[in-house]
């Protein structure tokens, strides 16, 4: 393929695939026309300068935290072997497939004042007693960490075992002990992973609501939904999502350009990342402390929400939950299909992409996972609905009263390119770290023997990506499994998913009785993980 | 890895398939609804009407804030005939954006009390959501309680629980006290209540109602039905009900409601199911589903709610709630009640 062809076809992907997540960003922009000013003048006033701080305070907390927990796991359960890690290194990734807002819940409820463990603690011991209070600013940060320390840990771990025993065992030739060779070489080769799981890390908790509103912190997705839902003022919310979304673009950008200066392509990767045997405390300590993480995020949660759900199931669970858990994996799982090959086209399209335009529309592409979904539903749902309406005019033209109703923006067709403009960050993350692993100087090799293009894609680069492919895979298809509010925007009349359910109940604040729904999420995605966690195990 | 793409190949063509299909119906018979009145609230009462006459109802359900925008972008190729919420200001601001149509009904002016609907006919009340004053009867002498106004005094000071402002029916609430005290007089309320709260304000009613319970605070403000769903289940809840303000302007109300949208193609069908609506039976049903009070005097009461006695409630139009609602939101921000 000549490069020029490959240009062009590469900005002309970037440019379809920024599209999704451009419409709302448009409609945020056409947004700026309505006059808005007196809700600004008060935001500005009152409420965005203490959301902005609590906001940067939370994503520098969660950023932070999700770093460190994450690759602690993964470098222990890469490189070291200790009691009950083979049941780690899938379990570890559990906590994903619990909704956040679910989550903050169970907590909320679990911790406050008026929960089992402080009434036990004030009983028990002093009538004054308190702990910190759940709802906080510290306690959504430490939800959040517990939800999302996956991203980073997956991302690190598939990139420490690509990395394999050569960068290791060379540090060590030349005289490096082993913690020095890995802080050294190994650390650096893992850093665009960990980048990138932070990035997708930021970028939720710049999103989310859930978590926020159940514990009482107010960010600017809770000072945009406060214009909307009460001043009435869509325009000023788009108009602050359009902030949030450049904001996120600007910040991705800017840490894509401080690494995109060092190269961090592995030469050959190549032999099994060696395994250190942990003997006594140490095997103890990595047991414990891998075993806490996990029941805090996932074990003790679960058994909280399976005795809600347990109370409720007698007179909630029906024949039609085998109906909203099919749906719930049946749009996950194409929806995560849909997403992972788009992240392949935008990964290659990237690749090596040095026009400013065609890279900052690649980057545009990925920021719908920073807008609160139900403002990119909205800002979605608008231009494909008028879409809708100018093409039924037509109809009508033509046909007059035998047209046809038309109804695009309530078809799995809206609902697919929304999850597209969401998710693909989640995607392109663990796409884009797998493809600069790949040494260009192998491209050139492969090139030298004749295989180029597709063929290259297929023989060269598939094989070296499956466990990035993999960890994209499951990480989409844990999110769709969770995602609400374009799916309860775009869906079709009288279809029901399980996190449709979890807001049917919610709606009302019946949280116990959410809890069913929200047990039969966790069990529907777990299966699929563990599948495909495994899989990364094989194939990294 | 090349089968599991197989895989998740077919189970997209599959979904895709499946998408062309869900066109709404347009048979005459047919009732589209946009409810942001949950599904296992509504079902049951749809289904009804679907047995009692065989005009056959589709709904969906999302935040009615979602839905409005949803109308808005659709306009006149909108499926919708009806959009039903849990909320007065939010069928307002429907109605302010021209999405709602007048209706004439001597059936629907007779069954729904006049302060309770749109005065242009737009929108109409179906079951009242009562907002007022809970107390722990062991900490506190009901004789000290009178207004919502006076949580504002040094009385209550580290007593007080409040749900959050995000919350739509404390925006209407401090909306309806804007309407009848002015904005000066709400602003030093909503001030006090913020210095005598016992801890930060609660993310739902159900959690205040259990810190009442639990001791961290001695008097709340929620909604009734939520005390209906744990007396419900917990009969001997330490918890008490008071009726604010009987004296001055009577309980803060909200209302779940529905209008017929601009742009339905079925608007007489539309009018008789809201008229069914608003009738006796329904009204019981309606109501009795989520512990509220029906709209139409005539309706029976569910009897655990009934046990709480009745009540003077406010009568200022619900309109109030929505047209206020902004600047209820932007003194509550003033104010400092987060």
């Amino acid at each position: 393929m000549g490069s020029v062809a490959r240009r062009s076809w590469a900005g002309a992907a970037l440019a379809v695939l920024a599209l999704p997540a451009l419409l709302p960003l448009l409609s945020a922009v056409a947004a700026w026309a309505a006059p808005a000013g007196e809700v600004w003048a008060h935001q500005l006033q009152y409420v965005l300068p203490r959301v902005a701080v609590n906001t940067v305070l939370l994503l520098l907390v969660v950023g932070t935290s999700t770093a460190l927990l994450g690759t602690a796991l993964a470098w222990l359960v890469a490189a070291h072997e200790f009691p009950g890690r083979r049941v780690f290194a899938w379990a570890l990734l559990l906590p994903l497939a619990v909704p956040a807002y679910v989550l903050a819940v169970v907590f909320a409820g679990a911790l406050d004042y008026a929960g089992p463990l402080q009434g036990w603690l004030r009983q028990a011991f002093h009538a004054g007693l308190r702990l910190p209070p759940i709802r906080s600013l510290g306690g959504a940060a430490l939800v959040l960490t517990l939800c999302l320390y996956p991203y980073v840990y997956l991302l690190a771990r598939v990139a420490l075992e690509a990395a394999g025993s050569r960068p290791l065992e060379a540090a060590q030739s030349l005289g490096l002990d082993r913690d020095t060779a890995l802080r050294r070489v190994l650390l650096p080769l893992v850093r665009p992973a960990v980048a990138a799981g932070v990035a997708l890390v930021c970028m939720e908790t710049l999103a989310d609501f859930g978590v926020v509103a159940a514990l009482n912190v107010d960010t600017l997705t809770t000072a945009i939904y406060r214009a909307w839902y009460g001043m009435y003022s869509i325009a000023a919310a788009l108009q602050m999502a359009a902030v949030l979304g450049l904001v996120a673009s600007a910040a991705v950008w800017l840490e894509r350009r401080a690494r995109g200066a060092r190269g961090y392509a592995a030469q050959r990767p190549a032999g099994e990342l060696p395994r250190r045997r942990l003997r006594g405390g140490a095997a103890l300590a990595a047991t414990a402390f891998a075993g806490t993480v996990l029941a805090v995020a996932f074990v003790l949660p679960m058994a909280q929400l399976v005795a809600w759900a347990w109370k409720h199931a007698a007179v909630d669970l029906d024949a039609r939950y085998w109906a909203f858990a099919g749906r719930s994996v049946a749009l996950a799982a194409s929806g995560a299909f849909v997403v992972v090959i788009a992240a392949l086209v935008h990964g290659y399209a990237l690749r090596g992409e040095r026009r400013w335009w065609a890279n900052g529309l690649g980057r545009m592409a990925t920021t719908g996972y920073a807008i609160p979904g139900t403002v990119l539903a909205v800002g979605l749902f608008a231009p494909l609905a008028a879409l809708n309406g100018w093409l039924q005019d037509r109809l009508d033209a033509l046909l007059g009263a035998a047209a046809p109703q038309l109804f695009l923006q309530g078809t799995l067709l809206a609902m697919f390119l929304a999850y597209l403009a969401r998710f693909l960050a989640v995607g392109a993350g663990p796409v884009e770290s797998g493809l600069e692993r790949i040494h260009r100087h192998l491209d050139e090799a492969a090139a030298l023997l004749g295989v180029r293009g597709v063929r290259r894609l297929y023989r060269l680069h598939l094989p070296l990506l499956r466990g990035s492919l993999a960890a994209a895979a499951i990480l989409v298809f844990v999110d769709l499994m969770k995602e609400l509010p374009i799916t309860l925007m775009t869906r079709p009349f009288g279809f029901e998913t399980l996190a449709v359910r979890v807001f049917e109940m919610a709606a009302e604040g019946e949280w116990q009785r959410a809890a069913l729904p929200s047990v039969l999420i966790v069990a529907a995605g777990v299966i699929p993980v563990v599948l495909l966690a495994r899989r990364v195990a094989h194939v990294a | 890895m090349p089968h599991v793409f197989s895989l998740l190949a077919a189970a997209t063509l599959a979904a895709a398939l499946t998408a062309v299909a869900p066109l709404p119906a347009v048979a005459a018979e047919t009732l589209v609804v946009y409810s942001a009145r949950n599904e296992q609230l509504i079902k049951p009462v749809f289904d009804a009407y679907t047995r009692e006459t065989g005009i056959a109802i589709r709904f969906t359900t999302g935040d009615a804030a979602v839905l409005i925008e949803r109308l808005a972008a659709e306009g006149k190729n909108s499926p919708a005939d009806l959009l039903m919420t849990v909320d007065a200001g939010e069928l307002w601001n429907a109605s302010q954006r021209g999405l709602l149509q007048p209706v004439k009904s001597a059936t629907l002016e007779r069954n729904v009390p006049a302060h309770l609907r749109d005065p242009d006919g737009r929108w109409f009340g179906l079951s009242m959501r009562a907002r007022t004053i809970f107390y722990s009867p062991q900490r506190v002498d009901p004789k000290a309680l009178s207004t919502y106004e006076a949580l504002a005094q040094p009385a209550w000071k580290g007593r007080l629980c409040l749900r959050t402002s995000k919350k739509v029916y404390n925006q209407s609430l401090v909306a309806m006290m804007i309407a009848r005290d002015g904005e000066t007089k709400t602003e030093q309320a909503v001030r006090g209540w913020v210095a005598n709260l016992a801890t930060d304000v609660f993310p739902n009613d159900t959690a205040l109602l259990e810190a009442i319970a639990a001791g961290q605070c001695d008097v709340g403000i929620a909604n009734t039905y939520y005390y209906g769903r744990i007396v419900k289940e917990r009969p001997d809840f330490p918890v008490r009900v008071f009726w604010a303000n009987q004296a001055s302007g009577g309980v803060h109300v909200n209302i779940s409601g529905a209008g017929v949208t601009q742009h339905s193609r079925n608007v007489t069908a539309a009018v008789r199911f809201l008229e069914w609506l608003s009738g006796p039976r329904a009204q019981s049903h309606f109501a009795a589903v989520n512990m509220e009070y029906p709209v139409n005097p005539t309706a029976a009461v569910d009897p655990i709610v009934k046990s709480w006695g009745s009540f003077e409630p406010s009568l200022i139009n619900m309109a109030e709630a929505g047209r206020l609602q902004p600047a209820a939101v932007q003194l509550m921000d003033r104010a400092g009640y987060r």
